[in-house]
């Protein structure tokens, strides 16, 4: 199941910045690389919980404001020889618009989470038994369910 | 479920080391019962020489007083020898009959003074030298009588012998061996020892075997006999021949014992539920009955008490130091050598120094030294890792305080830091961690170690001490950093090629200056972007374009990012002064945004912590005061003392020329923080000293000292001037900062500019040339004239994306695929 939001306009996002999405239990950082694409993560660093979104923007890289880990925008995961990862999100621009799937992230954070190095690929996760879902608000990795529960 | 109880018998060092251990791994498992046969808790056995020769007090060389016992719920059975064990009810009884019951117990008893059995042994001033009761008698001995024998010429017997001559007796040495110390040291060392020790008035007989010892009609001995019928008067006779491992008890239990309690690797004995620590163990059939090795014992059974099982005890090369003042000695592994081990020597008898070390198969197997010892931990390491001395051999005799000449002090401390040492405290680091990678990843280079164990990846101070480590793990493998080191991996060019490519070229942004250099990545990197921003900006003022997106987020957020990803504010208060109008709104802002914690800076300002990235704005409206800069790399506080408008000692008055340095400079960025202080006399309460300018009122005038630093490494600034007017002041002050601008590199404070570039290079510029200095502060003011407040801007709407957060609206939602 899939839950596109829009979140904004292209434009909304500097170049080699970030905007923050904040929803239920979390916050998704939204990055824009130099040319245009868009990539969305856990706004956690997968070392000290960093925002993400603060860091500075390179390549398809950003680099945690707070100890410099360095974590790749397309799949949410530390540059070795730190090892981690954090979750990611889909996200697509049409007509200069930011659209943003909000329950695509829950699996792959819970599962990275559990097995953190070397960091799952997509396809890996898909495989895994599903995880028992913990009860909203309580766990800080909590899925995001349904659009009304955002302010 | 009741707490398993574990019963310690001995409270010496091993068995008190190991409880240390235990509680450390885990606090609460064990309910602990201590037998110690002496009436003193635990205390450092080894520092007994000290007290002896009247340096330490016994209280001082305490290790866990009574408290500690109460504190970890230890009961405590102190002059309570334990006498009797029973395997099979598992209980053991003391000789004042307390009982108790074990699941596990710890057998520390230690090892007991040989005595010879010569005549005259039992007589009155006849003892050894072990415990804290034999140091008070002989203490006690030394003050009513003249005349003292040592028999042996051991560790503990010259111990004893400088002990009791400082304390005013006549010492005879009587040694059987032909040279002191035969076990530690070689002949010619043990010359200069003796050497040493009798020109401290200590009289030695070697070769000389004790036959009897005569006693008075009190039955107190008078005399010691030697087998040559010379007869030595000694109201003292200290007995010091060795010890041997006190397996009394373990014996009576018929647990096996041979020289010692055996033990495995895990410091179990034949008894699965008895561990046994310390001198009256024998592991792999040696007994050690010297400190470093216990440590090491007591460490793997508290590890294996815990449940840890992880621990294992290899046996240990001992290692041996003479705690005698003003001696310097040490010994370690086989010094003796042999036909196949070669010798490196160092003698110097004239000036009391000798030193060996034996190599056997390119490592180092052994060393004596003597009359300087410092290198003894390096060689001592060397050892215990057989490490591979091949490469280092034209220097090894000179110690490791000629390797490598990176960083500052402390780096000679890189050998003999233990690995469980601390190397890097802001990234807690041991030494340990940074050899592993090094050695598992095959690290070569300062970087690498860097990335792999962020060690020295902060403040940097610990740099010297892990370039010393990689030298010495690394070998000669270890390259040292090249000269000119490339900005980062981005590029091959230094900061200094890249400033001057910048001036050169007239390069006004990030991208052109990427461009033009060819950046080997798209977008540089968090390091690059930040310095190419500033080398532009500090290059071209007014011309060159700012990069918001290059600067780092607290220069973006214009606050200071926290661990929890909210922000600090601290506006400016000119020369650390304010008034009621001002702490009233900074009351106001405090209550209305509810910001957690409110603290006053070591730069004279109030700094507003935990506030929320959205609520910046607001809380910089409200407050309606200037950016205090102090998240940026930028002139951040003028710290001043009151001065002579109020101080009675005051010359100047500091605060005005602190209030005027601030309005000159603020808004001036800089390659790093830039931090100043100004001190109405030269009592100096304002700190001038340690700031990267200095201003100190003196009666004619004003000092100026430039390229302190507070911080990571305290450096004391250095005098630059001494001027007459306040305008003067600014105008130094200000120029020699142009100049820092202008040739600084980015992240460099002005201690490690002036360091660079020489003190002398910028009072040429400054201070002896009118011309340029007034074109240096022509130029700061040019750059800095138009800088805004950041803060008044985004209140007013500048960068208002930065501060707000997306919403997702219900309206917005809508179902695709």
């Amino acid at each position: 199941m899939s839950q596109w939001s829009r979140i904004c306009a292209l434009c909304d996002i500097p170049p080699l910045g970030a905007r923050t999405v904040k929803v239920v239990g979390t916050t998704i950082a939204v990055f824009r690389t130099a040319d245009d694409r868009i990539f969305a993560l856990r706004d956690r660093c997968p070392h000290k919980g960093g925002p993400l979104s603060q860091g500075i923007v390179h390549g398809e890289q950003v680099t945690c404001p707070l100890h410099g880990w360095v974590i790749g925008l397309r799949d949410g995961v530390a540059e070795a020889p730190d090892t981690g990862c954090t979750g990611r999100y889909d996200v697509r621009v049409i007509n200069g618009d930011v659209w943003l799937d909000l329950t695509r992230s829950v699996r792959s954070t819970a599962a990275a989470v559990k097995s953190s190095p070397p960091c799952p690929t997509q396809a890996a996760v898909v495989s895994r038994p599903p995880i028992a879902e913990p009860p909203l608000g309580q766990f800080w990795d909590t899925p995001l369910v349904t659009l009304r529960d955002i302010k | 479920m009741q707490k398993q109880r574990l019963v310690v018998v001995g409270n010496g060092m091993a068995g008190g080391r190991t409880l240390e251990e235990l509680l450390k791994y885990a606090p609460d498992l064990y309910d602990i019962t201590v037998f110690g046969a002496e009436p003193l808790p635990n205390y450092n056995r080894i520092l007994l020489s000290p007290v002896l020769s009247g340096e330490q007090r016994l209280s001082e060389i305490i290790l866990n007083d009574l408290l500690w016992y109460e504190r970890h719920g230890i009961r405590l059975h102190l002059n309570s020898k334990v006498v009797k064990l029973d395997r099979t009810a598992r209980r053991v009884a003391s000789e004042d009959g307390t009982v108790a019951d074990y699941d596990r117990l710890l057998l520390a008893t230690g090892s007991k003074p040989v005595i010879l059995p010569l005549p005259g042994k039992e007589l009155e001033g006849v003892i050894t030298y072990r415990d804290a009761q034999d140091t008070r008698r002989m203490i006690e001995a030394a003050a009513r009588f003249s005349h003292a024998v040592v028999i042996g010429g051991g560790l503990l017997g010259l111990e004893a012998a400088n002990g009791l001559k400082a304390r005013g007796m006549k010492v005879t040495v009587v040694h059987l061996m032909p040279w002191l110390m035969e076990r530690q040291l070689d002949r010619t060392a043990a010359l200069l020892l003796k050497q040493s020790l009798e020109a401290r008035g200590i009289r030695f007989l070697l070769e000389a075997k004790t036959q009897a010892i005569l006693g008075d009609a009190q039955g107190r001995a008078c005399a010691v006999e030697l087998a040559d019928g010379q007869q030595l008067p000694a109201q003292l006779v200290v007995m010091a021949v060795g010890i041997r491992p006190n397996t009394e008890l373990a014996e009576s239990a018929h647990l096996h014992c041979n020289r010692g309690i055996v033990v495995n690797d895990t410091m179990q004995t034949f008894d699965p539920r008895i561990y046994a620590v310390g001198e009256c163990v024998s592991h792999r059939g040696v007994a050690y009955g010297l400190v470093a090795p216990l440590f090491e014992m007591a460490k793997v059974a508290a590890n294996h008490l815990a449940q840890y099982g992880i621990g294992r005890y290899g046996g240990s090369v001992p290692s041996t130091r003479l705690k005698v003042t003003g001696i310097d000695l040490f010994s370690a592994g086989d010094f003796q050598g042999g036909a196949d081990a070669e010798e490196i020597v160092l003698s110097d008898p004239g000036a009391g120094v000798y030193k060996k070390l034996v190599i056997k198969d390119d490592k180092l197997v052994g060393s004596v030294m003597y009359g300087d010892a410092a290198d003894g931990a390096w060689y001592f390491k060397l050892l215990r890792d057989g490490t591979n001395v091949a490469q280092l051999r034209p220097q090894l005799m000179f110690g490791d305080r000629n390797l490598g000449n990176g960083g500052h002090q402390g780096r000679e401390r890189a050998a003999s830091m233990t690995d469980a040492m601390e190397v890097c405290g802001c990234n807690g680091v041991c030494k340990g961690t940074i050899v592993k990678a090094i050695k598992e990843q095959g690290l070569f280079t300062l970087e690498d170690v860097r990335k792999y164990t962020k060690a020295s990846s902060s403040c940097g101070s610990c740099t010297g001490l892990v370039e010393q480590i990689l030298a010495i793990t690394a070998g000669g493998d270890y390259s040292p950093a090249p000269k000119a080191k490339p900005l980062c991996a981005c590029t091959e060019h230094s900061h200094g090629e890249v400033r001057r490519t910048i001036r050169e070229q007239h390069l006004l942004s990030v991208d052109a200056a990427m461009k033009l250099m060819a950046w080997r990545t798209v977008n540089g990197c968090a390091k690059c972007r930040p310095a190419l921003n500033y080398y532009v900006l500090s290059t071209w003022p007014r011309e060159a374009k700012d990069d918001p997106q290059s600067r780092f987020i607290n220069e973006r957020a214009h606050a200071n990012i926290q661990k929890n990803g909210t922000y600090s504010v601290v506006p400016r208060m000119w020369g650390g002064s304010t008034s009621a109008a001002e702490l009233h709104r900074i009351a106001d802002v405090v209550e209305k945004y509810q910001i957690p914690t409110v603290k006053i800076t070591g730069g004279q300002r109030i700094d507003l912590l935990g506030v929320r990235k959205e609520d910046l704005p607001g809380v910089w409206r409200d407050l309606d005061m200037p950016s205090g800069h102090a998240y940026a790399k930028a002139l951040r506080t003028v710290k001043t003392c009151v001065g002579s408008e109020w101080c009675r000692f005051g010359v100047q008055d500091s605060t005005r020329m602190g209030i005027e340095l601030e309005h000159a400079l603020w808004r001036m960025y800089a390659p790093h923080k830039v931090k100043l202080a100004v001190s109405g006399c030269p009592r100096n309460c304002a700190e001038a000293g340690i700031k990267d300018v200095g201003v100190i009122a003196v009666d004619s005038g004003w000092e100026i000292y430039v390229a302190g630093n507070g911080g990571t490494k305290t450096e004391v600034a250095q005098f630059f001037a001494k001027v007459e007017s306040r305008e003067e002041v600014l105008e130094y002050a200000g120029a020699f900062l142009q100049l820092y601008r202008e040739e600084g590199y980015y992240l460099e404070r002005t201690v490690h500019f002036v360091a660079r570039v020489g003190l002398e290079y910028c009072k040429a510029k400054v201070v002896a040339d009118r011309v340029q200095r007034e074109a240096l502060y022509e130029r700061l003011q040019f750059a800095i004239s138009e800088e805004p407040d950041p803060w008044k801007e985004r209140t007013a709407g500048v960068a208002r994306h930065e501060f707000e957060s997306l919403r997702v609206t219900p309206e917005a939602e809508g179902a695709r695929q």
